[in-house]
């Protein structure tokens, strides 16, 4: 039986309610939101906090919005809600084809947004598929609010920009014009943790690729983006000769480890042709073909 | 911490540990052991309840996030004591043998009724996707998916039957 250490429980009222507990607090003590990857590594021991602030009744960090020409994301939307909202559905394709193959139904009734971008697990799907996005995240203190861009927000494995005494209190994602984007997954079942995912996001004009974000879980890309392959595309014909090329740049410069779950040169291998699969379909949404 | 929850529609109230995991908190605390309890680490499903409504896996909630909180377990969702009290769901796991060990059950029964409750016909896709996040190590799934369908097929055919009497 896995009993996690003893700790204190605070129920945060408010947000701002929830910034002074965690100051008053200390470093030790730690927001949870969803649970489904602290309370895990708190029943391993792996995390010991010493309090725990609970940040579930926080009704401002909640809801799915336009909001001018971005989409404001709560931290604690929960997967479930981003996989069912119509929103996601006509402007973000990505995300909902990421939300389909993370975890199983049951952890996404309870994990939130928020707590994926915080936990920063390397193998996070929705880090790959923000950071293709070019998403923005706010982070809130009893300051004020600062925006720091998703691709300097993880640090490196399980490491964020934010403070101890701050939260996660929403993620932005731009619309853009003329643009489609796709994520897909290659796990050893149902439910679990990628082998190797990517995601991408393209705009065209024409037939002409304008601008491409590529996300990849699970294989070592720095801020979980292929910026060689990005940059190669950029003016490229939107031809499935480029794609198959970012594909192959991707895969050369992403810098997967060996696991249980396979050796290095398979994962590169699905490195490139996840991405050249996801730049196609992303190509053919921006074209209103899918 | 006191904790008042509101479990199968009966309100209790009790002093618990904040690190007490709301499966132990119904099992060891309420004597409700109708919710299995497996892997521990968030795969099976076994302990799998509803919270407010919506299924999830209480191995992995604490039992004083379910504070003010409305749980149900497998053992509310009979309507009484006899054969017919027993919800759809339940009568279509018993008709189409949808259980061998029964470990997985309770977890599988509360997800399908949480499912049957948003989506009265789902097709039998739906409801693999629906109960993926639970293993079931004897049935093959085949006869679970069976059952649901039997389940909401009962349930439409009584919803047509009343609408007729009307
Ligand atoms: C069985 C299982 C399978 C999974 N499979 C996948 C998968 O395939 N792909 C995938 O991407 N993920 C997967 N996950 C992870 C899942 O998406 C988690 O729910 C998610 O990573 C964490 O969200 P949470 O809300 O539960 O965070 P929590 O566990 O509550 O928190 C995680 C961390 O973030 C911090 N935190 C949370 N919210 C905030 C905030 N607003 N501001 C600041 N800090 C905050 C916490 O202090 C903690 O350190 C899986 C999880 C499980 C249990
Ligand atoms: S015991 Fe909770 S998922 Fe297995
Ligand atoms: S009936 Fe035995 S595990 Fe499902």
């Amino acid at each position: 039986m896995q009993v996690p250490a003893t700790f204190g429980y605070e129920l945060a009222p408010d947000l701002a309610g929830a910034l002074a507990l965690l100051a008053r607090h200390g470093p030790d003590a730690r927001p949870i939101a969803g649970g489904h990857s602290l309370l895990p590594m708190m029943k391993l021991r792996l995390a010991e906090p010493t309090v725990l602030v609970d940040i579930n009744g926080l009704t401002e960090l909640g809801g799915i919005t336009v909001d001018g020409d971005a989409i404001r994301f709560g931290a604690m939307v929960r997967h479930a809600e981003v996989l069912d909202s119509a929103v996601v559905a006509e402007h973000l394709p990505i995300l909902r084809d990421a939300e389909r193959v993370i975890a199983d139904p049951l952890v996404r009734n309870r994990g939130t947004v928020g707590g994926s971008l915080c936990q920063a697990d390397p193998s996070e799907d929705l880090s790959a598929a923000f950071s293709a996005l070019g998403a923005t995240v706010v982070i809130t203190s009893r300051d004020g609010e600062r925006t720091v861009p998703v691709r300097e927000f993880h640090r490196g494995p399980y490491e964020t920009a934010v403070a101890h005494d701050e939260l996660v209190t929403a993620v932005r994602v731009p619309i853009r014009p003329a643009t489609g984007s796709a994520y897909e997954k290659v796990e050893r079942r149902t439910g679990d943790w990628a082998v190797a995912a990517a995601g991408a996001v393209v705009s065209l004009d024409g037939h002409t690729v304008v601008r491409a974000g590529i996300g990849l879980a699970a294989v070592g890309a720095e801020h979980f983006v292929a910026a060689e392959a990005e940059e190669a595309l950029r003016g490229a014909p939107a031809t499935a000769e480029s794609f198959a090329e970012a594909g192959r740049i991707a895969a050369e410069h992403c810098r997967p480890t060996a696991d249980q779950r396979g050796p290095v040169d398979y994962k590169r291998h699905l490195v490139g042709v996840l991405v050249a699969r996801t730049c196609h379909r992303a190509a053919a949404r921006a074209r209103g073909e899918v | 911490m006191e904790i008042t929850v509101t479990v199968n529609g009966r309100e209790v109230t009790r002093d618990v540990e904040p690190r007490l995991l709301l499966t132990h908190f119904l099992r060891d605390h309420l004597r409700l052991t109708g919710t299995h309890w497996g892997c521990d680490t968030t795969t099976c499903g076994a302990c799998t309840v509803r919270l407010d409504g919506v299924p999830v896996k209480s191995c992995t909630v604490l039992a004083v996030m379910a504070d003010g909180a409305r749980v149900d377990t497998v053992e509310g969702l009979a309507a009484g004591m006899a054969e017919t009290d027993l919800d759809p769901v339940q009568q279509g796991f018993v008709a189409c043998h949808g259980l061998q060990c029964g470990f997985c059950t309770p977890g599988m029964l509360m997800t399908t009724r949480a499912l049957l409750d948003r989506d009265p016909d789902p097709s039998p896709a739906t409801i693999r996707e629906a109960i993926s996040g639970q293993i079931c190590r004897c049935t093959g799934y085949e006869n679970i998916v069976r059952a649901v369908r039997w389940a909401a097929e009962a349930e439409q055919q009584a919803a047509t039957t009343t609408e007729v009497a009307r």
